[in-house]
């Protein structure tokens, strides 16, 4: 049955491949009244064991890649099933109230995940998300309710509703092909995550649910989205993609040149990371730096506080890797769209505008101290420079210094070495823009965040996909905003970089360049295409 | 019937691994095994009892056994505690 759907592209690019449809585990359960307890028992103790047997899969898989120590709370979980106070109580409620064991299951998860988070210690509330982890799991064998998640065995076109940015993390990124979403906009995570990994996706597809396994198209340049397409399509298709493909051996031929314009001005294009794995692909495209590193990373694939050591390690990491090439690492930037649990942010009515980014680190102080501590202990192993997010005064500013001020006089009494640090700012908001020319004092560099500069600017919530027909990123005050950002930095004596989806944008680059600005950090895929642009603008004409 | 005090040292208390791992430690004797802090005691052998007590760095807690190969099983576990925790 072929079939052809128009969506807005996301992100250019062909993909060819076996349709996976990503399910979010739903496990809306009813109270229904059985007849035998003891069968509904014994339907529970079998989901029981195979429940063990996925997590005992699991905890081999994880041994495999990630070592005993992260394996080991897949055994914890093993162990939590076959806790004779969890299965007593699943029993004696399935005995007393002749319900089914969909039901006592989830009750009992219920409660026992109660009694952890209302013990209001933090490491007590991941053990309530532990406990309801392990009744969804039963509740999902139970109900035949499983294979949520996405469950590819080989590379395949992910479809889904939509992916939040915790479900995103958990991908097996070498089994995605393409993302096709029905909803989300140009600007979710889903869409940044296609552009880092340089794949198509398309948004606002509405997709039959029985695509799963069928085969697909996915045309990024078009908009197309094609299942079972005619021998003819895939041809045409096939066809497409090896010249995409031919494209980018063509662009592997720029690295190792300079980023340098045909009269002679040359920039810095440094690359934006998302964690410790992306420094291969900022290497392999060869990348000047890194530009912008997200740390968020650390805290959304943690269940608790990273501490100060695992952090150390992972700037460590990154800062050795790159041999002495920048690395700008942004502190901490959760709240809005990038919610972590146990910060336990609680909700907000415009999160956008919000409790997020330097906000929460200005105000719990010990959380940032010790990513700072982190951050100046791993500078002593390469060139790190620090950028902080979401500035809107020059007073936070010099609050941030103090700060800092501390941490390196502790290290100092400590005898604990760290290198020489770039302090900069990114410049997201109006309110920086209109202050960049004092801010510049304060600082060694700027970096322009262009996609949360435009929402402010322009008002415009980027996670809302009924405003992308209005959302125009090349709005002129937005290149007023970046101009004055630049004149001002340079006046201050700060340079100035764009790390922005903006920085990337080939339209602009001349622009960019002709405004004066020091630095592009784009996606790793980005940028040889980027510095194709570069070699090929004459800025004397 | 016998019995050891023990103070946490270990900066993350009885976190989920370590949990798992004294149950796993506990569930190898044949006796009774508990653990108590604060006058609350739970059955050693339990995983959720044992987290829902929340032992953090610093506190004490009391490991009691009772019954068959208690000896070895006070001395195994005391052992344990001094090296995981």
């Amino acid at each position: 049955m072929f079939k052809e759907f128009s969506g807005k592209s996301v992100f250019g690019g062909i993909a060819i491949g076996k349709i996976c449809i990503y399910r979010k585990q739903d496990n809306l359960v009813k109270r229904q009244k059985i007849d035998d307890p003891e069968a509904e028992i014994a339907r529970f103790d079998k989901a029981r064991e195979d429940a063990k047997a996925q997590l005992q899969g699991l905890h081999d898989k994880a041994l495999k890649e990630v070592g005993e120590a992260n394996a080991m709370v897949f055994e914890v979980h093993q162990m939590m099933l076959d806790d004779l106070d969890y299965v007593e109580s699943v029993q004696n409620i399935i005995r007393t109230q002749q319900v089914n064991a969909e039901f006592a299951t989830a009750t009992t998860g219920d409660n026992f995940s109660e009694m952890f988070a209302s013990m209001d210690d933090d490491y007590m509330r991941e053990r309530a998300a532990d406990v309801k982890d392990i009744s969804n799991r039963v509740v999902a064998i139970l109900s035949g309710n499983e294979g949520g998640g996405f469950n590819a065995t080989e590379p395949s076109i992910l479809l889904a509703e939509d992916l939040a940015p915790s479900e995103t993390v958990q991908l097996d990124k070498s089994m995605v092909l393409s993302f096709v979403t029905h909803l989300g906009s140009t600007n979710s995570h889903t869409a940044i995550l296609a552009r880092t990994m340089n794949i198509p996706a398309l948004i606002g597809i509405d997709f039959p649910e029985d695509a799963d396994g069928h085969m697909g198209i996915v045309d990024g340049f078009e908009g197309k989205f094609y299942i079972d397409p005619s021998e003819e399509l895939l041809a045409e298709y096939q066809a497409k993609l090896d010249k995409e493909l031919e494209k980018q051996r063509l662009l592997q031929e720029l690295k190792g040149k300079e980023n340098v314009t045909l009269d002679g001005t040359k920039i810095n294009l440094y690359a934006n990371i998302g964690s410790v794995k992306d420094v291969a692909d900022v290497l392999k495209n060869d990348a000047g730096g890194i530009g912008l590193f997200r740390s968020e990373f650390l805290y959304l694939e943690s269940s608790t506080y990273p501490s100060e050591e695992e952090q150390f390690k992972a700037y460590k990491t990154v800062a050795e890797n790159m041999a002495g090439k920048k690395v700008i690492i942004r502190t901490l930037d959760i709240g809005a769209d990038k919610q972590v649990d146990y910060f336990d942010l609680g909700k907000e009515d415009n999160p956008a505008l919000g409790y997020r980014a330097i906000r929460i680190c200005l105000d719990r102080v010990d959380i940032f101290k010790t990513q700072l501590r982190a951050l100046y202990r791993a500078s002593y192993y390469g060139k790190i420079s620090i950028m902080f997010p979401m500035i809107i005064s020059v007073d936070e500013v010099k609050k941030i210094k103090e700060i800092v001020a501390e941490v390196k006089k502790e290290l100092d009494e400590q005898n604990i070495p760290y290198g020489e640090v770039e302090t900069g700012i990114m410049i997201e908001t109006p309110a920086a823009v209109w202050m960049s020319e004092e801010l510049a004092q304060e600082v060694d560099f700027f970096s322009i965040g262009t996609n949360d500069l435009t929402q402010y600017t322009l008002a415009i919530d980027r996670q809302n996909p009924k405003l992308d027909a209005i959302n125009d990123t090349h709005h002129p005050a937005i290149l007023k905003s970046i101009e004055t950002t630049i004149k001002n930095g340079h006046k201050g004596g700060a340079w100035v970089g764009i790390c922005g989806e903006l920085g990337a944008d080939p339209t602009l680059t001349e622009t960019f360049l002709r405004m004066g600005v020091d630095e592009l950090s784009v996606s790793p895929s980005r940028i040889l295409a980027v510095r194709d642009v570069i070699r090929k603008i004459d800025l004397s004409k | 019937m016998k019995e050891f005090n023990y103070t946490i040292t270990d900066p993350e208390g009885i976190h989920a691994r370590p949990a798992g791992l004294f149950v796993k430690a506990a569930a190898a004797y044949p006796c009774n095994v508990t653990i108590a802090k604060d006058g609350k005691e739970v059955d050693a052998k339990r995983i959720l009892g044992v987290m829902s007590l929340g032992v953090k760095q610093g506190m004490e807690v009391t490991i009691k056994c009772d019954g068959d190969q208690e000896d070895t099983a006070v001395a195994e576990l005391e052992k344990f505690m001094k090296e995981n925790l």
